[in-house]
């Protein structure tokens, strides 16, 4: 139990170190982004707009800095995000954002799972087989597919199945003349349109699985407890899965648990490219848009779902290998 | 990877994967094993004989030879661009989207410029940034790390929970937030950003060799000799670092040009700098596969690939050296078969 005290302690402390960026960074930057803000949308943003911005900017309520930084802990502990200035002008952030994250659950954490799974076994087969084919093919290919940008894949995939053979949609989740609904037509849509920017994920992120399962068998399959079972004659599936394979799985587990919190904001470039309208994709809008509101609370979400992750990981592994408990 | 980078859990040293932000996941797998302290630091050995060492090193090993190879390449067209291309880049003289030809071997933009020498030139901006993140974000991360070893007690505690707490924040999002306060990163700005974002797993790896040197009898020796801590720290340990920091350089310059070109690509870099990434910006926003111009798209992301394997088929190449089990099995069977004929 100490060990969860320990890591949730950390957690809280990072935690407080991202609020406090997301409270800094603004007022640190050379010139106010607030008041360069009520100057490009002279007029142009509500009354309303001009008093969160300078709740959440400091400028023209007279506050120090100290008085400021508890105003803005208050309201984040509340959940006050304050309204959208340029993005959906008057909208709640907290509505924006809950609208935003369905898509990428939906989108990233689907393909993550499915990553997750077919890049254990591929890795799996590829440790098991070391010397052979796939395993002589498999780590040049990933050597280049670990250094693509994962929004040039997602470019050239566009224009592959979407410009040149037209087979595919690559705009949005969802043609806009359905309604949204729970018809087959209606799913059948979204996941057309989920087609091109889910596989650009899973060829991006497939790589890394594997790779760490088939160094982790092979530094595995040396134990002399698989030598044992080998000298016992038992068959190869058996040493590979129940011998091998479940001890070896163990940094695949872990960095799978933490991938769940990446879920979030771990595809931001993919949803620019393909205008998927989950979470990364309104970031990028709210910085388009010098939406400082918006793009605050976003990163704070993103932050926290990946802290999460990293917490429950961490107690995973506490729970799964004991030899980690003491360190840390 | 996630980024990223940064796959290892707050609390344990192993890496692992699962940080599905670009270039954090090849950052984290370039040194899969390694991280422990794989490359066994010998006391006290020269620079020059490990430098000759690397040197055979990289002739012997064909990932380390085609690494070097393309790195010298653009090196070369970074160095004396205006030797390969004789166009400006940025002049818009010419008509517009023409398709390659002689005069213009991938065709001009749909502003005008020629596609060819945008090329060539976004190579400078692109190597500096690789460079100077890879230069600095090592260094901070030594100074950290080792620090944090040698010094120990309470100086190792808070530099340890400054470095995990960097670790864990979603490098990605944070840095495309300070772009956006910055409006337009120029490649000082962006080196020094990355960087300064970017060293903690570096220095997490740096802190456990410089650890597991720490009781050794050479460091002991010098102790007793009354040497003082800056010169233990920069003669005796980290000359023993060598491997390990160009592996940190090559990860960390290959995670550079990956999050600078995403940013870039995303409209936070200067749009005024020609480099790959700004090509990619202005190429998305005038539609280049709609119009046809997919050379547009096409050429600078292959660019970034190639760069960007160079770094990565060093790093392998080095990972390999220090550990001999991750060599695949083929080649030395090839050889053994080799030697036998």
């Amino acid at each position: 139990m100490r060990f969860v005290l320990r890591r949730s302690g950390f957690f809280l402390l990072t935690l407080w170190v991202a609020l406090t960026l997301n409270f800094a960074l603004p007022r640190l930057m050379p010139g106010n982004p607030a008041l360069a803000i009520i100057g490009k949308f002279r007029g142009g943003i509500s009354p309303q707009a001009v008093k969160v911005l300078e709740a959440q900017f400091g400028v023209g309520t007279h506050q120090n800095l100290v008085a400021q930084y508890f105003k803005y802990l208050g309201d984040v502990a509340t959940l006050k995000f304050g309204v959208s200035l340029t993005t959906q002008p008057g909208a709640s952030v907290g509505r924006i954002v809950l609208d935003a994250i369905p898509w990428t659950l939906g989108l990233v954490g689907i393909t993550t799972v499915l990553a997750f799974i077919l890049g254990t076994g591929i890795g799996i087969l590829s440790g098991w087989l070391r010397g052979g084919r796939l395993d002589s093919i498999m780590p040049p290919i990933f050597v280049i597919m670990t250094v693509i940008p994962y929004f040039w894949i997602g470019l050239v995939l566009i224009l592959i199945f979407g410009v040149k053979l037209h087979v595919l949609p690559y705009f949005f989740s969802y043609n806009f003349t359905l309604t949204p609904g729970f018809n087959a037509a209606f799913i059948g849509n979204v996941a057309e349109h989920a087609i091109l920017p889910a596989f650009t994920l899973l060829i991006t992120t497939i790589g890394v699985w594997i790779l760490t399962m088939r160094n982790t068998m092979i530094t595995t399959l040396a134990e002399d407890y698989v030598r044992m079972a080998r000298a016992k004659g038992l068959p190869g599936h058996r040493i590979m899965l129940d011998y091998a394979a479940r001890n070896a799985i163990l940094p695949n587990l872990t960095g799978f648990a933490m991938s769940l919190g990446f879920v979030v904001g771990g595809a931001i470039l993919i949803e620019e490219v393909f205008n998927y309208q989950g979470v990364g994709y309104l970031l990028l809008q709210a910085v388009n848009n010098t939406d400082y509101p918006l793009m605050q609370a976003l990163f704070l979400l993103i932050t926290v779902a990946v802290l999460f992750a990293i917490l429950l990981s961490d107690i995973a592994t506490a729970i799964l290998d004991p030899r980690t408990r003491g360190a840390g | 990877m996630a980024t990223l980078q940064t796959p290892p859990g707050a609390g344990e040293a192993g890496p692992g994967p699962g940080q599905p932000f670009p270039a954090a996941g090849p950052a984290a797998a370039g040194l899969p094993l390694s991280a422990g302290g794989g490359i066994a630091g010998g006391g006290g050995i020269a620079g020059a004989r490990s430098l000759r060492r690397m040197a055979r090193a990289i002739t012997a090993n064909r990932k380390a030879t085609v690494g070097t190879a393309l790195l010298v390449l653009f090196t070369f067209i970074a160095v004396f661009p205006g030797l390969i291309a004789h166009d400006d880049p940025q002049a818009e003289i010419y008509p517009r989207s023409l398709h390659p030809s002689a005069q213009h071997w991938l065709g001009t933009t749909s502003f005008g410029q020629d596609m060819f020498a945008q090329v060539i030139y976004g190579t400078r901006p692109v190597l500096l940034i690789a460079v100077g993140v890879g230069l600095l974000a090592t260094i901070v991360a030594m100074l950290i790390g080792v620090a944090a070893a040698y010094l120990g007690g309470a100086w190792d505690g808070t530099l340890n929970v400054f470095t995990d707490v960097l670790l864990v924040i979603p490098l990605f999002p944070l840095l495309i937030i300070i772009g956006s306060y910055l409006h337009g990163a120029g490649t000082a700005v962006m080196i020094a950003v990355i960087a300064l974002t970017g060293w903690s797993y570096t220095a997490r790896q740096l802190r456990a060799q410089a650890l597991s040197l720490r009781e050794r009898d050479f460091l002991n020796a010098a102790k007793v000799r009354g040497e003082r801590p800056l010169y233990v720290i920069c003669v005796e340990i980290i000359p023993t670092m060598t491997s390990l920091l160009v592996a940190a350089f090559l990860t960390n310059a290959l995670y550079a040009v990956l999050f600078s070109s995403s940013l870039q690509f995303i409209g936070l870099g200067d749009p005024s700098v020609t480099s790959w990434g700004t090509m990619l910006y202005w190429a998305e926003n005038n539609e280049a596969f709609q119009t046809g111009l997919p050379l547009w798209i096409i050429v600078p992301g292959l660019c970034i690939v190639t760069l960007g394997a160079a770094f990565a088929l060093l790093n392998y190449a080095f990972d390999e050296i220090g550990n001999p089990a991750l060599r695949p099995a083929r080649s030395i069977r090839r050889r053994h078969v080799k030697r036998a004929k």
